[in-house]
């Protein structure tokens, strides 16, 4: 398949013009500072998603530890950036944080991907306790419960953006790999996985710790944008945010959560003055989804844009399609 | 050897209120294979039952226990049959992803409800020591240990020895063919539910007594560490739950006595890391080899 086929090229067209609507929309002051804010944390809350979607989407494993991976980023950057504020810093912040992560994924995975059922979801909930324990515990280097301040205002909302449309286009090209391919059959049936000489346990470990390393640059972009970090935030409450835009989205859609947290993002701003009774509603809306759309906005569907295109040659296909048979 | 007397008893009164908790997810586990995450949730309403029922009632311990299980009870029956029923057939996922969305629909609403701060419990019982030798044992430790054993005790005659004990034993072993037999298995499941949200009832008041506080939040971290003894003892397994949870009641009195308090919370989901690697069906499980 040629890289610059029709379908790449509408996606490519597609992203440029997200980025210079909201460019546009900046330079004319109709995002101001304070939704400025609200799109870097669009952007994050997208990578999360995209990483936590490759996990329970792709590999049907359960992870409740997301909030885990991004203390590890956001940590690894904070502490290495105040050594050297420059993008050089931030870049080697983003790969620390990104090894660590997946080091840490790899420990976690290996073991607890061999059994079948939901064992990692208690384990990723143990393990980013235990992470959180762990930073609390650092002493000067992550100065405890208090958390790292004064961290260099390094990110931008172009950085956030380029590093979600990387993280995107690397998704969908793992899901569409041979390697997703397994993942997914591994999600379907994994019995049936394994009687096709399918090494269940490596893909739903490769697809673990790929969703551990988005999270933790997801972390690395939170630090230097938010300049403050601290272990409370990244507890359980935000595994569940980020499991929330997963669900909303649909299951095994990349597409399905970049919209959902786009719109859960926007709603966030009108809901911000109900305070706890925004929680409730989402709870509420989390367990209807779950009993009356257990697929969410999208299912396992895609916004797909080749199938617009081959809907116009559909007889052609037809005929390539009788000619297999 | 005095010290550690003293701790094994405080670990042995920790470890009942977990024991409680991990029955209840055990039980739930066994019969309908799902991790039911607001059993902790469950646990925590039933802190505040006891809490309203003794400031506004004025009753005493028992009957505030009482009253507290069956609220709790009715309550975990009703999500039962809102939140789960319907999920039964659906993948596992789904269901635990409601799990949550209800634990966390609790949490926040009692938040939203009755305030996030923290609530001294009324002490219904003066809290005398009783020395024995050399080493002290609160009434209130007594009353926990002593609770739970009737609880554990009536808990183990229903099960073995009534036609519902019965009924969720076969329905955890198979199901399909228990309904053959004519057991309705939606009834045994929401009788589950009812036995295991009593227990957490019972144990929120305990703790709230034990330990004099109770808030919104305090449902989280006993809960999960109650589900890590219900996988220690071996998941679906009743004696083991019980096992488990003294166990980890034992383990985190010990570390927090002897070593360094911050990092027993860390041990004990390092426990749980440890168990799944090295026998993830728990210390009384039993291989089970899947069947296609």
């Amino acid at each position: 398949m040629r890289i610059l086929n029709k379908t790449n090229g509408i996606w490519m067209i597609l992203i440029v013009l997200s980025f210079g609507l909201l460019q546009g929309a900046i330079l004319l002051g109709l995002i101001d500072a304070f939704y400025e804010i609200t799109l870097v944390t669009i952007l994050i809350n997208m990578i999360l998603a995209i990483g936590l979607n490759v996990i329970i989407g792709f590999s049907g494993q359960f992870s409740l530890g997301h909030a885990g991976f991004m203390a590890i980023g956001a940590y690894a950057t904070g502490i290495l950036t105040k050594q050297f504020p420059n993008y050089g810093g931030m870049a080697a912040g983003i790969v620390v944080g990104g090894i660590i992560a997946g080091i840490v994924a790899l420990i976690v995975g290996i073991p607890t991907l061999r059994l079948k059922g939901d064992y990692l979801a208690i384990a990723t909930l143990g393990v980013a306790e235990i992470i959180r324990i762990i930073i609390l515990n650092m002493g000067d280097l992550t100065n405890g419960a208090a958390g790292l301040s004064g961290i260099p205002y390094l990110s931008t909302w172009y950085i956030g953006f380029f590093l979600a449309v990387v993280v995107l286009i690397f998704a969908a090209n793992y899901k569409y790999s041979s390697v997703g391919r397994a993942t997914i059959s591994v999600r379907e049936d994994e019995i049936a996985a394994e009687s096709l000489g399918i090494h269940t346990t490596r893909y739903k470990t490769i697809a673990f710790v790929m969703g551990a390393v988005t999270a933790a640059i997801a972390g690395s972009i939170h630090a230097t944008y938010f300049s403050v970090i601290s272990p409370d935030q990244f507890n359980f409450m935000k595994s569940i945010d980020i499991l929330i835009i997963v669900v909303f989205g649909g299951i095994g859609s990349l597409t399905g959560s970049v919209i959902a947290a786009t719109v859960l993002g926007v709603l966030n701003v009108f809901l911000q003055p109900f305070g706890s009774f925004r929680m409730i509603l989402y709870a509420i809306a989390l367990i209807s989804i779950m009993i009356f759309k257990p697929s969410g906005l999208m299912g396992t569907k895609e916004l797909n844009i080749s199938s617009f295109i081959r809907k116009k040659d559909k007889s052609e296909n037809k005929k390539r399609e009788e000619k297999v048979r | 050897m005095e010290n550690l007397i003293q701790q094994l008893i405080n670990g042995l009164s920790l470890g009942s209120i977990y024991a409680l908790l991990a029955l209840g997810y055990t039980m739930v586990y066994g019969i309908i294979k799902l991790i039911n995450f607001a059993h902790g949730e469950i646990y925590m309403i039933g802190a505040f039952v006891g809490y309203y029922v003794i400031n506004y009632l004025g009753v005493g311990l028992i009957p505030a226990l009482l009253l507290s299980m069956s609220f709790t009870a009715v309550l975990g029956v009703i999500i039962e049959r809102v939140a789960y029923k319907p999920l039964r057939k659906s993948s596992r996922i789904a269901a635990l992803i409601t799990a949550i969305g209800v634990s966390y629909l609790l949490q926040n609403g009692m938040i939203y409800f009755v305030g996030p701060e923290v609530r001294s419990f009324p002490q219904v019982v003066e809290n005398s020591l009783y020395t024995i030798g050399s080493f002290q044992v609160s009434k209130m430790q007594v009353l926990i240990i002593v609770t739970t054993f009737i609880l554990m005790a009536g808990l183990q005659f229903i099960i073995q020895k009534t036609k519902m004990g019965k009924a969720m034993r076969a329905v955890s072993i198979d199901s399909q063919a228990a309904e053959l037999m004519g057991i309705n298995p939606d009834l045994v499941i929401s009788f589950t539910f009812f036995l295991g949200s009593a227990l957490a009832g019972a144990a929120g008041v305990l703790v709230g007594m034990y330990y004099n506080s109770i808030n919104p939040m305090m449902g989280y971290a006993p809960g999960l560490k109650a589900f890590i003894a219900a996988v220690l003892g071996g998941i679906g397994i009743v004696p083991g739950a019980v096992l488990g949870g003294f166990a980890i009641g034992l383990i985190e009195v010990l570390i927090s006595g002897y070593g360094n308090s911050m990092v027993r919370d860390a041990v004990v989901y390092g426990i749980l890391i440890v168990i799944l690697l090295v026998r993830p069906s728990g210390i009384l499980g039993k291989h089970a080899k899947e069947k296609v």
